[in-house]
């Protein structure tokens, strides 16, 4: 039998069972949350303490061949952030780009427990697998990279929407994936040719197909394959300045449908160039507050040092041009692409000024907690480390207010923020970033306290700074054991992998296989990866068809 | 103030040793004991300073380090203030990040000299090896000040990325002298390798003999440059010594990389 213990005394943030504040005994057995334990029971005092459950990061790159790749490339962020071992813990290093067991450490530090890693080109994932396998405490899935795959651009050329599905389905299936990813649909593919779609109606070269028959034909086979979470889709025109229509157009094209917007902050911008570079968030909130189909992650801007990690390679393109740092592109054949581009969003520079003011306006503009989520699009936006700090923005506007002085002054007259004034709750804390990503991520046992969640539980002291609350947990309790105390790391433990299981749609066609074996570096049979392969496997059944 | 002296009780010979500790900044305000007790590595051990050193004298921003120590790395890296001298070789990194005071270095200096040195002053009797005043792996800018001045040879890559700053050599360079340059000088009395300045965006390398030169640099005039009388004069009181020749005549000037944005400058006597 596993532990049982009680957590007496602490006010319970649990928004998904609507408890706010009330003081709660917490129940935990075998790793799950129980009505009450059978037997004895470890007494966990958190009395003066804020109890939460275990974060939930919907939108974050912390494995995979692009991230290793960007850690190559920047032996400079590796040389700072050094973590040395100790009994039981692994040395880490790194900043921007952390190392696999500093990551699960720097996460499980600020109380996260549930991460899903967000742009994987399919043939890398196997590697992505095993470096998540590697980042201790943290339950990890992965998006599959989709919205470029010459598989399914040929498929929508010929019309042939069933093979869409049961390609995705295979894919899903193969790589133990979690959910689809789009990443500048058309866009990449076009990049390929040394260009980038400039609307949703421009055609793809050669198959002559447009992003928005992409968007929608990967929507569709998402909801008739009834993936628990929605398509999460990094749109076109990432970046750049009136972008804003596009994103409008893009929601507007899956009126009705699910939709995840990742990262909304890079694509809430207006401005006919970058002199006149302005924001849109009042346009995009309004069209979000208008429309309960669409969740949004932000892609919050942190000031300081950014590593750009992304399939759009004709942004990553354009970002190097403007900030002559190092470029690293990659073409990741028939499959996506792949940029990375070192970057520092400073203080005094307005558009990084209005890009973090963006951020905010839209977090502050977006009425229902539950369809808004906090995430920097770790690492371009900045480091996942500063969530805290970005709570605290969030939390209290007298700081707010203390940034506004600091920062470009176009901020304050081309932006909204100085005139917001709301400052978010405990409660709407633990919405944005537990329990709303744990629901949009179709995660019925995460983000919550009820009975039969898992236990992962982070524990606040309580503290008018936001950010010292939110930066230094008391305890961190994973899958019921205690995985931090006192600010140290002290039972490192490993996580789950989770991944969903499609419902069978259909072999694969002999054509396919032919065509497969003929584009690839790799043999059809050793693609799809083996439940085996994955030491702590949770699968997680797919729902109905919508 | 009398200098502490450390002399080598034992010199490491495998695996080097890691001394960041041998810094003025450190040395000023602590006893002889304290001095003992500072921390070094060797490999994954963590080691005293007295376990390898013999330390005469106590709180001084001054240390002679008696012997060569070329196994021996990080001296004076990051350092502030004060002064040290090595009577003989010393390891890879010495000065590195360092923002000011002085290093004399009597014998010979191995790799990454001065890398990324914010100010300050590194003389050098021997040779330097790669990279010298140059930036390390990744990092986008290289020295950023002060003054690195070698009487011997230098390797590969020395200056690369350099941000401002003087390095001046008084033997010859190997490969890629002043690579991808930002700004800053260079000044070159021996022989240049090959690529020399390949990349550089701005800043200046002055070689006093021929240099093939790559084929993006492309020849402007000949010109006598009141710039380097006045560099000159100033090298003049480190002890550096151009012929009239050099000091008065004419030069002929090249501008690139033109495969970046080629406001770098080549300067060759004409
Ligand atoms: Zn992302």
């Amino acid at each position: 039998m596993g532990r049982s213990l009680k957590i007496v005394g602490g006010e319970v943030y649990d928004p998904a069972n609507g408890v706010n504040g009330a003081v709660r005994e917490i129940c935990v057995q075998d790793g799950k949350i129980v009505e009450s334990c059978t037997g004895a029971a470890e007494i966990i005092e958190a009395r003066n303490l804020v109890v939460m459950p275990g974060g939930v990061d919907i939108h974050t790159h912390i494995a995979s061949p692009a991230v290793n790749a960007a850690r190559g490339f920047r032996p400079e962020d590796h040389r700072h952030g050094l973590m040395s071992k100790r009994p039981g813990i692994r040395s880490g290093v790194g900043f921007t780009v952390p190392s696999t067991f500093a990551t699960g450490y720097l996460y499980t530090k600020m109380g996260y427990t549930t991460v899903m890693e967000a742009a994987n080109a399919p043939i890398g994932v196997r590697h992505t697998h095993e470096e998540l396998i590697d980042i201790p405490i943290l339950d990890k899935g992965i998006y599959v990279l989709m919205g470029n795959n010459e598989f399914i651009l040929k498929y929508l050329k010929a019309g042939e929407m069933e093979k869409v599905k049961r390609y995705v389905a295979w894919l899903i299936r193969s790589l133990k994936g979690y959910g689809i990813k789009l990443v500048n649909p058309g866009g990449v593919e076009q990049w390929k040719y040394g260009k980038d779609v400039e609307s949703l109606d421009d055609k793809v070269y050669y198959f002559d197909v447009t992003p928005r028959q992409i968007l929608k034909a990967l929507s569709w086979a998402n909801e008739s394959l009834g993936l628990p979470h929605p398509i999460h889709l990094h749109a076109n025109r990432l970046g750049i300045p009136n972008n804003y229509l596009t994103t409008l157009e893009t929601m507007h094209a899956l009126d009705g449908s699910r939709l995840h917007m990742a990262h909304i902050q890079f694509h809430s911008y207006g401005g006919e160039n970058w002199g006149g570079f302005c924001s849109k968030a009042v346009e995009i909130a309004e069209y979000i507050n208008a429309h309960p189909n669409v969740t949004t992650d932000i892609g919050q801007v942190v000031f300081g040092d950014a590593t750009t990690i992304t399939a759009d390679g004709p942004w990553q393109y354009r970002l190097y041009k403007l900030s002559k740092n190092k470029w690293y592109n990659q073409d990741i054949e028939v499959e996506t692409g792949c940029g990375i581009v070192p970057y520092v969003y400073r203080e005094k520079n307005y558009v990084n000024a209005i890009q973090w003011a963006i951020g905010l306006e839209l977090f502050l503009l977006i009425r229902d907690p539950w369809r808004v989520f906090l995430s920097t699009d770790h690492p371009n936006g900045g480091p996942f480390i500063f969530y805290p700090w970005i709570i605290k923005l969030l939390m209290d506007k007298t700081f707010r207010a203390e940034m506004l002085k600091r920062v470009h002054k176009r901020v304050l007259s081309d932006t909204t923020l100085p005139k917001l004034d709301r400052e978010y709750t405990l409660s709407e804390i633990a919405i944005i970033s537990r329990a709303g990503p744990a629901r949009a991520l179709g995660l019925q046992h995460k983000g919550h306290l009820g009975i039969g969640a898992d236990a992962d539980i982070a524990i606040y002291p309580k503290d008018d700074d936001r950010e010292q609350m939110f930066e230094h947990p008391v305890c961190v309790i994973k899958d019921g054991e205690t995985v931090l105390q006192e600010g140290e790391i002290v039972g490192s433990r490993d996580g789950k992998t989770l991944f969903v299981i499609p419902p069978e749609v259909g072999e694969m066609d002999p054509e396919f296989k032919t065509e497969f074996e003929n584009y690839y570096t790799i043999e059809y049979e050793n693609f799809p990866i083996d439940v085996e392969d994955i030491p702590n496997p949770e699968a997680i059944p797919a729902g109905a068809a919508r | 103030m009398p200098p502490v002296i450390l002399r080598v009780k034992e010199a490491p010979t495998g695996v080097p040793l890691e001394a960041e500790s041998i810094s003025p900044d450190l040395f000023a305000d602590r006893s002889r004991e304290e001095i003992e007790a500072l921390p070094v590595a060797l490999g994954n051990e963590s080691h005293r300073l007295g376990d390898f050193f013999q330390v005469e004298g106590e709180r001084s921003d001054q240390i002679e380090v008696d012997g060569s120590i070329p196994r021996v790395k990080w001296v004076g890296s990051g350092m502030t203030r004060g002064r040290v001298v090595i009577h003989g070789d010393v390891g890879m990194h010495a000065g590195s990040y360092m923002r000011g005071g002085e290093i004399l270095i009597e014998g010979n200096a191995a790799d990454f000299l001065g890398v990324e040195m914010e100010a300050g002053l590194i003389r050098v009797r021997g040779n330097a090896g790669h990279r010298a005043g140059a930036a390390y792996r990744g990092s986008k800018f290289g020295m950023r000040g002060g003054i690195i001045l070698i009487e011997g040879d230098v390797g590969h890559e020395v200056g690369a990325y350099m941000r401002r700053g003087l390095v001046v050599i008084k033997g010859n360079a190997e490969d890629f002298l002043g690579a991808r340059m930002a700004a800053g000088t260079i000044c070159l009395f021996g022989r240049a390798g090959l690529r020399t300045g390949g990349g550089m965006q701005k800043g200046m390398i002055v070689c006093m003999h021929p240099v093939e030169l790559l084929p993006t640099f492309a020849y402007d005039c000949i010109y006598a440059p009141i710039f380097l009388r006045i560099l000159f004069k100033g090298l003049k009181r480190l002890g550096v010594q151009p012929t009239p020749q050099q000091a008065n005549g004419l030069y002929r000037r090249y501008h690139g990389d033109l495969a970046e944005i080629g406001k770098g400058e080549i300067l060759i006597p004409a």
